[in-house]
C-alpha cells in the first residue's frame, strides 16, 4: 500500500504539473484526440443508426459489423496502421482505429433507441400526417435518445481505453506514464498514470450518466407525452417477467 | 511471406499461449458470475446497486488495470496471475449482468411447478434454474469469450507473452506481416472459441437448438444487450 502513498505524492509534486509533460497537458491530449473520435464516430454512425432504426432494413450488416469489431484487437489494429502511415503520423492512424472501434456502439445505441419506440406510437404520428423525417425527428429521435446517449458513453469509454495504448505508437496522453515507468522501471510513475487514467473513465462515465438521466426525465415527464407507455416497456423487456 | 513461413512454430506457440491466457478468465467468470446474478436477480434491491458497481470495474481501462493490481494483490506486474485476475474481473463485470437477465428469463410458473413437486432449493438450482436459464448465459459468455481473447493481447505491454507480442514485434521491426499474423491469429481464436461454445451448448442444451434462434434475436432487439460493448 506504500506504492499508493508513493503515487499520490507524484501526483502531487510540482514536477507533474509544469512544462510539456504536465499531467494537465497530458489529459488534454488525451481528451482532446478522444473527443474528436467520438465526434467522427457519431457523425458516421448517427446517421446510419437512424436509417436502420427507420427502416429496419441493414441491421444484421450492423450487428455483424459490431461482432467483428469486437473481436479485433486494438493493440494490434493501432500498431499495423502506424506501420502503414509512418511512426510521425500518429495521431492519424490512432484516429482511424479510435473511429472503428467507436462506431459500432454508436450505431448499436442509434438503431436500438429508434427500435424501442412502440410501433402504436409512431402509427398515430403517422395517422396525424406526419411526414417520415418528421417522424424521425419527432417522434423516433427524442424518445430514443437516452439509448443513443448509452451508446455515445459506450464509445467514449473504449476509444478513451485505446488512448492509453496509443501511447505506446507515440500519440502522448495520459498513457505516456505507464509505459515510461515500464522503461524506466519507476512503478511510482507507472501507478500515478493509472489512478489518473481511472479516474478520467470515472468521470466520463458518471458524466454520461448524469447526461441519460437528463435526457430520460425529459422524455419521461413531460405532460401528456404519448412515448411514456413505450419507453418503459420496450427498454426492459426482460423486468416484465420476473 | 516469408516472415511467416519462418516464425510459424513461434505464431502457434504463442496462439496456444494465448488460448490459455483467455480459458482461465473466461470459465472462472463464468462460475464467479452465475451466484452474483441470481443474488441480484433474487434481491431485488440488490441488482440496480450490484449492475452499477460491475459497471464500473468495467470503464476501468485495461492497460491501468494491469498496473493497479500487483501492488493490491501483491504480485509482481509481469506475473501472468496479474493479466488473468484482470481479465477475470472484466469477464464477472460482462457476465453478471447477462446472468442476472438469464436468471429473470426462466418462467415463474415453470420454476413454482419445481417446488410443488417437492424440489429443493438446490437440486431447483441444477435442474430448473440453469438448465433454463442456460442459453441465456451462453449468449453472454459468447460475448466475454470474444473480448477476452481480444483483450489478452494487451498484457503484452506488461511483459506477459501472447498473440501480442506479435504487434510490438512486428513495430519494432517493421515487418506489417508480423502485426497481420498477429491480428488475424487473434480473431481465428475468438471465433474458434465462439464455435466451441456454440457447439456445447447444443450438446448440453439440446432442447433448445430451435428457441436459441430466439433468444438470440430477444438479445439483439434487447437495447440493453445491443449497447453494452
Amino acid at each position: 500500500m506504500n506504492l499508493f502513498a508513493d503515487a499520490f505524492a507524484w501526483l502531487a509534486s510540482p514536477e507533474q504539473h509544469t512544462g510539456g509533460d504536465a499531467i494537465a497537458v497530458r489529459l488534454g491530449e488525451h481528451l482532446l484526440y478522444s473527443a474528436i473520435a467520438v465526434l467522427i464516430s457519431a457523425a458516421i454512425a448517427v446517421p446510419i443508426g437512424y436509417v436502420i432504426g427507420h427502416t429496419g432494413r441493414g441491421k444484421q450488416v450492423a450487428v455483424a459489423f459490431s461482432g467483428a469489431a469486437r473481436a479485433l484487437p486494438s493493440l494490434g489494429l493501432l500498431t499495423l496502421l502506424t506501420l502503414f502511415v509512418g511512426i510521425g503520423q500518429a495521431p492519424m492512424a490512432a484516429t482511424i482505429v479510435f473511429v472503428v472501434l467507436g462506431v459500432p456502439s454508436v450505431l448499436a445505441g442509434t438503431y436500438a433507441g429508434v427500435e424501442a419506440v412502440d410501433e402504436r406510437v409512431v402509427d398515430a404520428a403517422r395517422a396525424m400526417g406526419m411526414t417520415e423525417w418528421q417522424i424521425l425527428w419527432r417522434v423516433e429521435a427524442p424518445i430514443g435518445l437516452p439509448l443513443l446517449i448509452g451508446g455515445l458513453r459506450s464509445a467514449t469509454l473504449q476509444i478513451v481505453s485505446t488512448a492509453v495504448l496509443a501511447a505506446y505508437v507515440g500519440l502522448g496522453g495520459l498513457g505516456t506514464y505507464i509505459l515510461r515507468g515500464i522503461n524506466l522501471n519507476d512503478y511510482v510513475q507507472m501507478l500515478g498514470g493509472a489512478i489518473v487514467i481511472v479516474a478520467l473513465a470515472l468521470v466520463l462515465d458518471a458524466a454520461f450518466s448524469l447526461t441519460a438521466w437528463l435526457a430520460e426525465s425529459t422524455t419521461r415527464h413531460r405532460p401528456g407525452n404519448a412515448a411514456k407507455p413505450a419507453v418503459v416497456s420496450h427498454t426492459h423487456p426482460q423486468e416484465g417477467t420476473s | 511471406m516469408t516472415w511467416l513461413s519462418r516464425n510459424i512454430d513461434l505464431v502457434l506457440e504463442l496462439t496456444l499461449e494465448h488460448l490459455w491466457l483467455s480459458l482461465l478468465p473466461i470459465v472462472a467468470g463464468l462460475i464467479i458470475a452465475i451466484p452474483l446474478g441470481q443474488l441480484a436477480w433474487r434481491q431485488q434491491w440488490l441488482r440496480g446497486p450490484m449492475l452499477s458497481l460491475v459497471g464500473l470495474l468495467y470503464t476501468i481501462p485495461s492497460l491501468a488495470l494491469f498496473v493497479l493490481l500487483p501492488p493490491i494483490l501483491g504480485i509482481g506486474y509481469l506475473s501472468r496471475a496479474n493479466l488473468i485476475v484482470a481479465l477475470t474481473i472484466y469477464a464477472v463485470a460482462l457476465m453478471t449482468r447477462f446472468a442476472s437477465d438469464a436468471f429473470a428469463s426462466v418462467d415463474s410458473h415453470v420454476r413454482q411447478a419445481a417446488v410443488a413437486m417437492g424440489y429443493d432449493g438446490w437440486r431447483r438450482f441444477w435442474a430448473v434454474d440453469l438448465p433454463l436459464a442456460g442459453p441465456v448465459l451462453l449468449a453472454g459468455l459468447r460475448v466475454v469469450a470474444v473480448s477476452t481473447v481480444s483483450l489478452v493481447t494487451v498484457g503484452v505491454l506488461v511483459g506477459i507473452r501472447s498473440l501480442g507480442f506479435l504487434f510490438t514485434d512486428g513495430l519494432q521491426r517493421n515487418i506489417p506481416v508480423e502485426i497481420l499474423t498477429g491480428i488475424v491469429m487473434t480473431v481465428v481464436t475468438a471465433l474458434a472459441l465462439d464455435a466451441l461454445l456454440v457447439l456445447l451448448g447444443r450438446w448440453l442444451m439440446p432442447w433448445s437448438r430451435d428457441g436459441r434462434g430466439r433468444v438470440a434475436a430477444r438479445r439483439r432487439r434487447s437495447p440493453r444487450a445491443a449497447v453494452a460493448r
